[in-house]
C-alpha cells in the first residue's frame, strides 16, 4: 500500500504537495528552497497537477498572492527558506490576521549578515509571534507527514490560521532519506476540500477583507479572538495527528519523547538535531547514564503545560536552541520559553541552554554527549554555572 | 438583498461576535452609513432648469446623485458632503449650494464663516 | 460603441455613498466612472493598495464596495489581485465557479509609482487579466501630502518644502504610463477625471482586452494641491490643457493622443490657482516655473511624435 523512497527532503515536501493539488501555489526560489519550486513547476509542466502556479518577483508577492488566493476561498501553499521569510515579515501578519489558512513549508536557514545558506532556525524563530502554527521536522519523512496534516490544521473551522512547516536546510533537504510515501487516494481523502468561510469569489454576498479598524477600535476583539484560533490549535493537531495514524501508521503529537520516562537528565531539541541527540541518549544509556530525549514538534502553538507534565520528574536539562534571541542572557527562543513555562510548577528541572549550529556549524554526537556532561557536573558541583551556553563555537 | 448583517450593537460586541478575520461579510454596508452631517453647503436643484443630462452624476464622488425614472432626482442627503462639484459641472446652473443651516432653518446654527463674520462686527461695534 | 451616460445611470452604482473620503475628492470619480465601464454581467473583484480609497471604503463595519474588495497591505496590491485571479482560474477549471469575474487594482500613486512598482511589473509582465488604476494625486495624501515618484517638481509637500535652500521638490517624475506600457501590455492609457467620456471608454477597452490593463487618472486632491474643493473637475481639465497631464493610449503597442489640445495653456495659470505653487511665484524661485515649462514642453513634444501627430 505504502511505497517507500529515498527520497530529499525537498523532493518529499513537492510529492505531499502533488498528492494535496493545491489550487494556487505562489512562490519565489531561494535556496535551500529551490528545489521543491523547481520539481512542482515540472509537476505543473507535466500536468500531473490542477494548480495554477504564479511565479511571483519576490517573497513579498508570493505570500501577498497567496493571501488573495486564499481570501478567494482557494487552496493555498507556497514555500521559502531565511531571507525570503524576512521578506514575508509584513505579510505573515496579515496571513494570520486576516485569518486564511495558507500552508507553507520553511526550510530553515541562517538569516544574514554575514550571508549564509545554511541551516539555522533565526528565520522561523524570528516569525515565532506572527501568528503562524509552526510543526517542526525531524527528516524527510517528518516534513512529508506534517505537510499533509498541515491542511487539514489550517483549515478547521475552530482554527482557520496559516501553518509552517519547517525542515532543517541541507541537513534534511537536501539529504537522502528513507520516506514512506502514501497513496494518492488516502491523501485526497484526508485533506478533504476546502471549506472557507467567506470568499472573495461568493457571487451573492461579495465580502470586504482586509478593512480600516477606523476609530471605532475592535482591532483587540479581532486579536482577541484570533488568538482563540490558536488556543484551538491544540486540540485540533492533536485529532489530526491521531486521525493521520490511521492512514499511515505514524501518530504525531506536540512531541515525541525517548526514553525519558525513568530518565534524570533530558535533551530537548528540535528538527534534525533530535536525531543526533537520539544517537546520543542511547551510547549514554549504555553507559548507565538515566537520559531521555523530548523532540519538540510543535513550537506554535506552545505546549507548555504538557511539556512541564512530561519533565518535572527530570533533575536536569540540556535545552538546544539553533537560534539566539540576541537579547542579552536570556538564551535562545525554545529556552526562553521552556523556562518561562516552568515558572509556576512546583516540581521542575534545572534549565540549561545550548545554542548550536549557528549558520550550520555541525553538531555530532561528542558534542550531544557533552551537553549532558555539562549539566551532570553543574548538579554535582551544586554551582549554578551560567545557563546559557554557545557550542561549538570557536572560542 | 436581504440586509442580514445587523451591526447597530456592535459597539458591544463581544470578541466572538465579529466574523471570522474581521471580514465584513456583505457589500456596501456604507449604505446604512450617514455622511450628510459633513455637509456645510447643500446642493439645491432647480428643476425648470434641469436637462437631466447626468454631467453631476458622473462627477460626483459620493454617488449621491439620485436617478428616478431616467430623470434626475435630486440628491442623495444621507450621504452628500456638499463639496459642491455638482453645481460646478451643471452645464445649465441649475445646483446652486445653499448654506446648510439655512437650509435646515436653523439660523442659530453657525457655521465657523457665519461665526467669523459675527466676531468683525462685535469689533466694529 | 456611443457611450450614453441615460445609459451609465441606469448600471448598478459599484460604489456606493457613505464612504469617507474628503468632499470632493477625485479618487472615487476615478473609481465610479472605470467601474461604470465595466461589463455588466460580470462580478468584480477590488484589490486596494494602501491609501487614501482603501482606508475610506472599507472601514470595518462599513464597506462601500458593491464588488468584493480586499485590502492587504500597500505595495502588494498588484500580487494580491494575481492571487486572486489565480485562484479564480483554478476554481473556474474544476467547475466550482460559473460566473464570469474581472479584476480590478485601485492604487495611489504612491501605492503604484513608488512602494508597489515592482509588485506592478510583476503583474503585468506576468500577464494576469487584471485592470490596474493608479489614482494619481501626486503626493501622498492619506499621511498628508509627502512627495512620491509622481511628484511634479517644484511642487510643495510636507517633504519637499520650500525653504531658503529649497525652491520644492526638485526631481521631475517619472513616467509610469510609458513604463508600464514598455511591458508590452494590450492596453495602456492615461486619463483624467474632467474628461469623462474619455476614462469611461478607455475603462472599457482596458476591461476587454485578454490581459494586463494599466490606467493612470489624474484625480486631484484639493487638500493636498491646495485649492477650493468644488474646483476638482476644472483643476483635471486644467492639468490636460497645460499638457502637464496629457491624454493618451497605447493600444497593443500603438500610442495615441485621445485628447487633442487645441490652445494650449501656459503652466504658469495652472500652477496659479493650487496653493502647493504658491512659493514659486516668490521673487526667490524666478526660473522654476520656466523649468517647469521647458520639461513639459519637452515631454508634451516627445509624446506628439511617439502618437504620430509630428
Amino acid at each position: 500500500m505504502t511505497k517507500v523512497a529515498a527520497m530529499v527532503g525537498t523532493d518529499a515536501i513537492a510529492e505531499a504537495m502533488r498528492q494535496i493539488n493545491p489550487d494556487v501555489v505562489p512562490a519565489y526560489p531561494i535556496t535551500p528552497q529551490t528545489s521543491i519550486v523547481e520539481t512542482y513547476a515540472q509537476m505543473v509542466a507535466d500536468k500531473l497537477v490542477d494548480t495554477e502556479m504564479i511565479n511571483v518577483e519576490s517573497e513579498h508577492s508570493a505570500l501577498s498572492a497567496a493571501i488573495g488566493a486564499a481570501a478567494a476561498g482557494s487552496r493555498v501553499m507556497t514555500a521559502t527558506s531565511s531571507q525570503g521569510l524576512a521578506l514575508m515579515w509584513e505579510m505573515l501578519y496579515i496571513a494570520s490576521g486576516l485569518r486564511l489558512p495558507i500552508v507553507m513549508t520553511n526550510v530553515n536557514r541562517a538569516l544574514s549578515a554575514p550571508v549564509n545558506i545554511h541551516c539555522d532556525h533565526s528565520d522561523s524563530m524570528g516569525a515565532r509571534d506572527a501568528g503562524w502554527i509552526q510543526l517542526y521536522s525531524e527528516d524527510a519523512q517528518e516534513a512529508y507527514d506534517n505537510i499533509i496534516q498541515a491542511v487539514r490544521i489550517a483549515e478547521h473551522p475552530d482554527v482557520l490560521l496559516p501553518v509552517m512547516v519547517l525542515m532543517d536546510g541541507f541537513i534534511i533537504s537536501h539529504s537522502l532519506g528513507r520516506v514512506e510515501l502514501l497513496e494518492d487516494q488516502p491523501v485526497k481523502n484526508f485533506v478533504g476540500t476546502i471549506q472557507p468561510p467567506y470568499s472573495l469569489l461568493d457571487t451573492k454576498n461579495p465580502p470586504s477583507f482586509g478593512a480600516f479598524d477606523g476609530l471605532h477600535g475592535y482591532y483587540f476583539e479581532v486579536k482577541r479572538a484570533q488568538a482563540q484560533g490558536m488556543l484551538n490549535a491544540s486540540a485540533v493537531i492533536k485529532k489530526v495527528g491521531t486521525e493521520f495514524a490511521g492512514i499511515s501508521g505514524r501518530s504525531y503529537d506536540f512531541f515525541e519523547t525517548y526514553r525519558l520516562e525513568d530518565a534524570e537528565y533530558a535533551i530537548i531539541a528540535l528538527g534534525s538535531a533530535a536525531g543526533t541527540a537520539r544517537t546520543a541518549v542511547d551510547e549514554l544509556r549504555e553507559q548507565g547514564e538515566r537520559v531521555g530525549l523530548l523532540k519538540l514538534r510543535m513550537f506554535r502553538p506552545f505546549p507548555a503545560q504538557e511539556l512541564v507534565d512530561a519533565l518535572s520528574h527530570i533533575k536536569a536539562a540540556a535545552v538546544l536552541d539553533r537560534s539566539d534571541t540576541l537579547a542579552g542572557s536570556i538564551g535562545g527562543p525554545v529556552f526562553v520559553e521552556l523556562r518561562s513555562a516552568f515558572y509556576e510548577a512546583e516540581k521542575k528541572p534545572r534549565l540549561y541552554n545550548f545554542i548550536y549550529g549557528l549558520g550550520g556549524r555541525e553538531l555530532d554526537i561528542n558534542m550531544m554527549k557533552q551537553t549532558v556532561e555539562t549539566i551532570q557536573t553543574g548538579m554535582s558541583d551544586g554551582v549554578v554555572q551560567s545557563s546559557v551556553a554557545y557550542l561549538g563555537v570557536r572560542e | 438583498m436581504s440586509k442580514s448583517w445587523d451591526v447597530s450593537e456592535i459597539s458591544k460586541w463581544g470578541w466572538s461576535k465579529h466574523p471570522v478575520g474581521a471580514v465584513i461579510p456583505e457589500p456596501a454596508t456604507t449604505n446604512r452609513y450617514v455622511t450628510g452631517g459633513w455637509r456645510s453647503l447643500r446642493p439645491i436643484l432647480d428643476l425648470e432648469k434641469c436637462v437631466h443630462c447626468f454631467i453631476c452624476f458622473i462627477f460626483c464622488p459620493d454617488s449621491s446623485i439620485l436617478v428616478e425614472n431616467e430623470k434626475m432626482d435630486g440628491f442623495k442627503l444621507e450621504h452628500c458632503k456638499g463639496c459642491g462639484i455638482c453645481a460646478q459641472v451643471c452645464p445649465k446652473n441649475a445646483i446652486h449650494m445653499m448654506n446648510e443651516a439655512e437650509a435646515l432653518g436653523l439660523e442659530q446654527c453657525l457655521l465657523p464663516d457665519d461665526d467669523k463674520k459675527d466676531k468683525k462686527e462685535d469689533k466694529s461695534a | 460603441m456611443a457611450i450614453k451616460l441615460s445609459e451609465i445611470v441606469k448600471q448598478k452604482e459599484l460604489l456606493a455613498g457613505g464612504h469617507r473620503m474628503c468632499a470632493g475628492c477625485g479618487a472615487p470619480i476615478a473609481v465610479r466612472q472605470v467601474l461604470h465601464a465595466a461589463p455588466q454581467d460580470a462580478q468584480i473583484v477590488v484589490s486596494g493598495a494602501t491609501g487614501c480609497l482603501a482606508v475610506s471604503t472599507a472601514i470595518y463595519p462599513y464597506s462601500a464596495w458593491q464588488t468584493s474588495f480586499i485590502h492587504s497591505a500597500f505595495e502588494n496590491a498588484s500580487a494580491t489581485i494575481s492571487g486572486i485571479e489565480a485562484a479564480y482560474i483554478a476554481l473556474k477549471k474544476q467547475g466550482k465557479i460559473g460566473k464570469d469575474f474581472r479584476f480590478v487594482v485601485f492604487g495611489g500613486d504612491g501605492g503604484t509609482y513608488d512602494i508597489g512598482f515592482q509588485a506592478l511589473s510583476g503583474m503585468l509582465e506576468r500577464g494576469h487579466r487584471v485592470l490596474y488604476v493608479c489614482y494619481n494625486n501626486e503626493a501622498y495624501m492619506n499621511t498628508g501630502t509627502q512627495r512620491s515618484g509622481a511628484t511634479p517638481m517644484g511642487t510643495w509637500t510636507t517633504t519637499s518644502p520650500y525653504g531658503k535652500g529649497s525652491s520644492g521638490k526638485t526631481q521631475n517624475r517619472k513616467d509610469l504610463t510609458a513604463i508600464a506600457a514598455a511591458h508590452n501590455i494590450p492596453y495602456v492609457a492615461q486619463a483624467a477625471v474632467h474628461h469623462w467620456r474619455d476614462t469611461v471608454a478607455k475603462a472599457q477597452k482596458a476591461f476587454a482586452v485578454d490581459g494586463p490593463a494599466f490606467l493612470n487618472i489624474l484625480a486631484p486632491c484639493h487638500r493636498g494641491w491646495r485649492y477650493p474643493m468644488e474646483k476638482t473637475i476644472e483643476l483635471s481639465k486644467m492639468a490636460t490643457e497645460a499638457c502637464i497631464w496629457p491624454l493618451y493610449e497605447v493600444e497593443n503597442g500603438e500610442w495615441r493622443l485621445t485628447g487633442k489640445v487645441q490652445n494650449k495653456q501656459e503652466l504658469r495659470g495652472y500652477l496659479k490657482v493650487q496653493g502647493r505653487f504658491s512659493h514659486l511665484f516668490k521673487p526667490e524661485n524666478e526660473g522654476v516655473i520656466e523649468q517647469m515649462q521647458e520639461f513639459v514642453d519637452q515631454q508634451w513634444e516627445a509624446l506628439l511624435v511617439r502618437c504620430g501627430e509630428k
